[in-house]
């Protein structure tokens, strides 16, 4: 093992917080739904590449701005959150069944994307994609700077709407115990809606993030289960800012390990930390 | 019945392993190699997941061990395929039962974290193959690993393999559903603590199942890389292999041992149907939407639901014919309705001692949690054929005085001693072996099982340990002694709360225990009702069972106990004669608080 440059390792950090910081805005939709709903939505994943695919689909046939598709992106991608709870609701699913559920639903999703976009490759041919700016000897590129700084807003904005509004605050009681909240008046109903749009929304935008500095294929889509879901329970389910901590801390264990070693062992980093966290404190879960 | 099931597999073996002399085309057997592969796949899986509740979704690991078992031997050591099957399914269980061993000792490891806890060991396990000499990277290829001739053809030959592997896998499973450790399986997927409580060693089965699966897993891993010619890391450690699996399973019904067979067969003959008319994608997404409405709409499975529905025309039968029982059998008494004494019942305990020996005694027991003390320094005993009513205000340590002494907590310090055999550090399941038993405040019944099932199992896992005839016919036997013989077939859902309260009286009989530990059993019943259960309690005892009572309902403390022992703060504070030490100062004081009427007076 050869000991890289201090760049070298700088570089790689800075890399490793920006792919954490995809990792943790993947996960704050799914840490919601987990954490306050009992769902495990493994349709999120596939939510967030239809949403990578519109942004590319909208850029590459009227040269839509990335950052403009969200406007259509956010609220058709809230109404079919609201409809796949309303759904969930109708039917009583159990939180393993939701995997399950969420499952066939990604199932469906992939193969509507293979239909549409077929399996090959695609990236989106933005103004971003090549912008980067040196600060010393680091480069920083920017659509991964806009990942970041968009991660950051919306894990803040949400922690601070669940812990300072109203609605938040009803929305904490209906998760802890959703009878007891609706004997107090909570709506709790119309809050589990309001929770599913919002993580449908928040995995539409991760989705544009995603077209911004990935190349996209259907079957990409697997490939961030693992991880995001590592990030998700080191952060501590339905807690807004525990995916984006948890997910830049794995972003740069493996981004290290990958400098020090081969980049092929970068997995084991975040699935040991996941059985570890899985096997020392269950109960939080 | 067993036997001609077994009768019947012979005869399902001899005639498809016929199916290579139809000179069929090699394209037909290679379909029918993989429903049989993705058979071996879910039903192994079932064996664990479907049996126990412990959903895996690292069967994709398992089989992964089996694939590049054989791969390593026979691809890069030369060792003869057939050699390398079972050195797979050894390393396979082996694996499996190390993940185990540590996993199952995770209390509160349950549902969703084990599944993602089994799917991140497929991952590891995976970055370590592609990283290590085991793969390296580029893939194994086995397409100069001689095939061993069993057939005329290549494609008869993997036929073959995987119709015995598939035979051999169901009949597992199908002995296993039948055996004890099918039936200690299914309770610890509806309540493992129960379970264990009962005298299920609810470790060592979950194990058991574990060390099978992944066997049969990694013999079907170790033929198909045979039949691939060619194992990647990519493909073998791929996400679809195990949410394949779970569909089968949960399409076809995971609680029967037949349903992964049947989910596997629909599954794999659609794909295939839509890969051979170039509508992969949409085959794809129609296995999808149909996981969805299964789901929603049958959540039992194919097989489940047919089962269910049979099930209901043959009780809606069998009530047609209840109903033309002349009422006059019911009225003099042949037929016993409700009644809970029953005149002609064995004894409970095997051999009660006389009366008056000293059965369970507790020294100096201890139990903290966390800091804080549940019970504290407690010495009390408990004599042959006695009723010791425990009492005290909510919090007093009642209950964890029960579980203290049914092994579901272990004491933090102090003694147990019952028969004179030491009770602390035993696990739970050997407590109830011992003659312990206990029933729950809020009954906890399986809610899978029917009230028969619920009962047959203490038989077969309490002190008696019957074989399944037998303890069906002594849980039987219980029934009709608490009255619910009618109920027999019914899921405990059905049940109302007397009725449920009283078969955990007839689950806690069927084990024939020595001491009977009553958790709060009339709370909630109206008075008749408590009378009925206050007789049953005392032609329990009468039976040679002594019975420790814990009671809020003083009439029937005061009525049916010889002694009582009262607890406050995790302390005894008195003991003796109820009607004695019910009056003294500080047992009303623990009750019901100092008398701050008298205090105020006293200062004025």
């Amino acid at each position: 093992m050869t000991v890289p440059s201090f760049n070298l390792l700088a570089q790689s950090v800075l890399s490793g917080i920006f792919i954490g910081a995809l990792y943790g805005l993947l996960g704050l939709g799914l840490s919601l739904s987990w954490g306050m709903l009992r769902q495990i939505n493994l349709a999120h994943f596939a939510l967030a590449f239809l949403g990578a695919y519109l942004t590319y689909q909208l850029g590459a046939s009227f040269h839509m701005d990335p950052m403009l598709t969200l406007a259509l992106i956010v609220p058709s991608f809230f109404a079919l959150g609201v409809a796949m709870q309303w759904v969930f609701a109708r039917f009583a699913i159990s939180a393993f069944n939701s995997m399950l559920v969420t499952f066939g639903v990604t199932v469906i999703i992939e193969s509507l994307i293979q239909w549409i976009w077929t399996a090959d490759y695609r990236k989106l041919e933005s103004d971003y994609a090549v912008m980067k700016f040196k600060i010393g000897p680091l480069f920083v590129p920017v659509p991964e700077l806009f990942t970041l700084l968009v991660a950051i807003a919306l894990s803040l904005a949400t922690w601070a709407a669940l812990r300072y509004t109203d609605l938040g605050r009803a929305m904490r009681a209906a998760a802890e115990d959703a009878p007891i909240a609706a004997a107090f008046g909570v709506n709790e109903r119309g809050l589990a809606l309001l929770l599913s749009g919002l993580s449908a929304a928040f995995a539409g935008i991760a989705g544009m993030c995603l077209a911004l500095s990935f190349t996209l294929a259907p079957s990409q889509i697997y490939a961030w289960v693992g991880v995001v879901f590592a990030a998700v329970m080191i952060g501590g389910l339905g807690n807004p800012l525990g995916p984006l901590v948890a997910g830049i801390f794995i972003g740069v264990s493996e981004a290290v390990t990958m400098a020090l070693t081969a980049p092929a062992w970068a997995p084991l980093v975040s699935f040991s930390l996941l059985i570890l966290v899985l096997l020392l404190r269950p109960e939080k879960l | 019945m067993r036997t001609a099931a077994r009768g019947w597999f012979v005869v399902a073996t001899l005639l498809l392993a016929l199916v290579p002399l139809a000179g069929l085309p090699a394209f037909y057997e290679s379909f029918l190699y993989l429903i049989f592969y993705w058979i071996v796949l879910a039903t192994s899986w079932n064996i664990l997941s479907g049996y126990s509740g412990y959903f895996s979704f690292g069967h994709g690991a398992f089989f992964g061990v089996g694939m590049y078992t054989t791969a390593v031997l026979s691809g890069k050591f030369d060792v003869p395929f057939l050699w390398t099957l079972p050195v797979a399914a050894l390393l396979a269980a082996l694996f499996g039962l190390g993940i185990g061993a540590v996993v199952f000792r995770v209390r509160s490891m349950r549902g969703e974290l084990f599944a993602l806890l089994t799917l991140a060991v497929t991952f590891v396990l995976a970055t370590i193959v592609l990283n290590t000499p085991i793969d390296g990277g580029p893939g194994v290829y086995l397409s100069a690993v001689p095939l061993p001739k069993l057939a005329e053809s290549p494609s008869s030959t993997f036929y073959l393999l995987a119709l015995a592997l598939t035979m051999i896998c169901l009949w597992v499973a199908y002995e296993i559903y039948h055996s004890r450790l099918g039936t200690g399986l299914f309770a610890i997927h509806d309540d493992e603590d129960v379970a264990e409580v009962l005298g299920v060693p609810t470790f060592r089965y979950k194990l058991a199942a574990f060390g099978v699966s992944c066997a049969f897993a990694g013999v079907a891993g170790a033929i198909h890389a045979l039949f691939v010619s060619y194992v990647t890391v990519g493909e073998t450690f791929a996400i679809a292999v195990p949410l394949n699996v779970v569909l089968m399973s949960v399409l076809g019904g995971s609680r029967h041992w037949l349903g992964p067979a049947i989910g596997a067969t629909v599954v794999t003959a659609l794909l295939y149907a839509f890969t051979a008319g170039d509508y992969a994608v949409a085959g794809r997404a129609l296995v999808g939407l149909i996981l969805i409405l299964v789901i929603l709409f049958m959540p039992e499975g194919i097989l489940g639901q047919i089962l269910k529905r049979l099930k209901q025309r043959s009780r809606a039968a069998g009530a047609a014919a209840a109903a033309r029982v002349p009422a006059a059998a019911v009225a003099n008494g042949t037929i016993n309705v409700a009644a809970p004494a029953a005149p002609g019942v064995a004894p409970i305990a095997a051999a009660p001692a006389p009366k008056g020996g000293v059965l369970l005694r507790v020294r100096g027991v201890e139990k903290t949690f966390f800091g804080l003390q549940a019970l504290a320094d407690v010495d009390m005993e408990v004599r042959e054929g006695e009723i010791l009513g425990l009492v005290g205000p909510n919090g007093s340590g009642k209950s964890t005085m029960i579980n203290v002494v049914s092994g579901h907590y272990r004491a933090t310090r102090g003694q147990i001693l019952f028969r004179g055999r030491e009770l602390v550090g035993l696990p739970a399941h050997r407590v109830a072996r011992e003659g312990i038993a206990r029933t729950y405040q809020i009954p906890r019944p399986f809610a899978h099982l029917t009230v028969l099932d619920n009962v047959a199992l203490t038989a077969m896992f309490g002190r008696q340990t019957l074989r399944r005839a037998e303890a069906e016919r002594e849980a039987r036997r219980w029934l009709e002694f608490t009255g619910l013989a009618a109920k027999h077939d019914a899921l405990p859902d059905e049940l109302n709360l007397h009725q449920r309260k009283f078969l955990e009286f007839a689950r806690t009989l069927a084990a024939r225990p020595g001491l009977l530990f009553l958790d709060e059993v009339l709370s909630g019943l109206t008075p008749p009702e408590i009378d009925a259960a206050m007789r049953l309690i005392r032609s329990i005892r009468d039976q040679g069972t002594s019975i420790v009572f814990v009671e809020h309902v003083m009439r029937a403390v005061m009525e049916l106990t010889d002694r009582v022992v009262v607890l406050s703060y995790g302390r005894v504070i008195a003991e003796g004669n109820p009607a004695e030490v019910m009056r003294r100062p500080e047992v009303v004081t623990a009750y019901l608080g100092k008398p701050h009427v008298a205090a105020d007076r006293a200062h004025v």
